[in-house]
């Protein structure tokens, strides 16, 4: 155990000055530990909080993987040092997946001021896995400054990239669906900008208007979200669009929303933690004294209700 | 530990032939296994960077060009030039026979030729793992 930890510090050490393997090492750690991801987390925290957070989402196909590469050369270019994470979705029959986004971003792979590591969502629901968030923390402390976190394909209410991101990218296409689909709720509400990508095919007039009249109902809005005609492949609009997402950055702090943001996301974070862990000490009780069984039989029988029990357990928990 | 494994899934060279690594990365998968697929025509440069920031169990080549006896050996040699000792690296495509031994001893731990059944593949991964 305390070669581990050792291990740990080192790998830490060598990640903070920039060391690939040794990041790659530490996100697998937080990816798939969490004893070890706590212990990193502790001591990397300090180092994080600097990044330009930027999350990528919109349905499958839309382009994301070839937009990010996109956004990528562009901020290299400009002398920035950008990490990727990029989600694909997990089987839920086998546990495996396939990662292939990376795919979209070959030739930057070996650019020294890049970063990209795919992650399978693991059964995790809303568009992330359970751990991109710690995975994240390692690139902010390795002193990636902006940081592209691709959400899986989406549908409609995968909306978790809120939860960790300054700057949320919907990237959509045009031919999906009626003016309908852009005033439901759900994914259509995270947009901090619209790009519509593929723009050179037909109806990305139509798609453009459609999320515009959509902005348009929306009341208080104090900053409405730009809407930019893109076509990934061939390179068209991506500086349009990087100038947006400097804006909504220069936008948040001018603001206060970005203090606001990562405040809620803090605290949903700490929520979280605690959440887990009651719920670690609440399974370790009923499963070693299988406590729960007689009562449940009650509850069949309707001797008692399922909230009477809580209570009971609960009072049992505090005594 | 109980965490998948994680596979590289790499077309090195300039053949444009696809299909088999598809359907190896799909059995892995299947298999479940987190299957990294780059695409076609990676130096081993990429691949090995690739495999670095991944932080793979495995790197899986697939080649149909006859420029094994280079670009095998290739990733090989980065790997150890970068410290990495933790990789199974596994080979596959239309390899001569002659050439096998040749490749294993270059660093290549097993070398798959057409008519390799894919349970034979992730038999091997799963007890071969250097982790």
């Amino acid at each position: 155990m305390d070669g581990d930890l050792m291990a740990h510090s080192q790998l830490m050490e060598k990640m903070l000055t920039g060391d690939k393997r040794a990041c790659a090492k530490l996100i697998t750690a937080v990816e798939n530990e969490s004893d070890k991801a706590e212990k990193i987390i502790r001591e990397i925290h300090q180092y994080t909080g600097n990044a330009h957070i930027i999350g990528i989402t919109g349905p499958p196909g839309a382009g994301k993987s070839t937009l990010t590469d996109k956004i990528i050369k562009t901020l290299i270019s400009e002398g920035n040092k950008v990490g990727i994470i990029a989600v694909d979705p997990t089987s839920p029959y086998s546990g495996g997946s396939i990662l292939g986004d990376r795919i979209r971003m070959q030739d930057i792979a070996l650019n020294p001021n890049v970063f990209i590591r795919s992650m399978g969502t693991r059964g995790y629901l809303g568009g992330l896995s359970k751990h991109t968030k710690n995975a994240l923390k390692v690139l902010d402390a390795a002193g990636y400054n902006y940081i592209i976190i691709e959400t899986v394909g989406v549908g409609q209410s995968e909306v978790d990239i809120v939860k960790i991101a300054d700057t949320i990218l919907m990237v959509m296409v045009p031919g999906l669906g009626d003016d309908i689909q852009s005033i439901k709720a759900g994914i259509m509400e995270i947009g901090d900008i619209f790009a519509i990508n593929k723009s050179d095919l037909f109806g990305a007039d139509r798609t453009a208007v459609e999320v515009n009249m959509m902005l348009d109902l929306t009341m208080d809005m104090d900053r409405r979200p730009p809407v930019v005609k893109v076509v990934a492949v061939k390179n068209e609009g991506i500086d349009s669009l990087i100038k947006e997402i400097k804006e909504h950055m220069v936008y948040l702090k001018e603001s206060g929303k970005l203090e606001e943001r990562r405040k809620n996301n803090l605290k949903l974070e700490v929520v979280e933690l605690i959440e887990e862990q009651l719920r670690k000490i609440v399974i370790s009780h009923t499963d070693s004294e299988n406590k729960l069984d007689g009562e449940v039989i009650e509850i069949m029988n309707k001797k008692k209700n399922p909230y009477e029990v809580r209570d009971e357990f609960l009072k049992s928990l505090s005594s | 530990m109980n965490r998948p494994i994680r596979v590289l899934i790499a077309k090195p060279g300039l053949d444009g032939h696809d299909r088999g690594a598809k359907v190896i990365a799909r059995a892995l998968r299947d298999a479940g296994m987190e299957v990294i697929y780059t695409g076609l025509r990676q130096t081993p440069e990429q691949i090995v960077a690739a495999a670095v920031q991944e932080d793979v169990d495995v790197i899986g080549m697939s080649l149909l060009s006859g420029a094994h006896n280079y670009l095998f050996p290739r990733v090989a040699e980065l790997l150890k030039e970068q410290g990495v000792d933790d990789v199974l690296v596994i080979g596959g495509g239309v390899i001569p026979d002659e050439d096998i031994q040749g490749l294993k001893d270059a660093g290549i731990s097993e070398i798959f030729t057409p008519g390799a059944p894919t349970t034979q593949m992730i038999e091997y991964i799963k007890s071969n793992l250097k982790r």
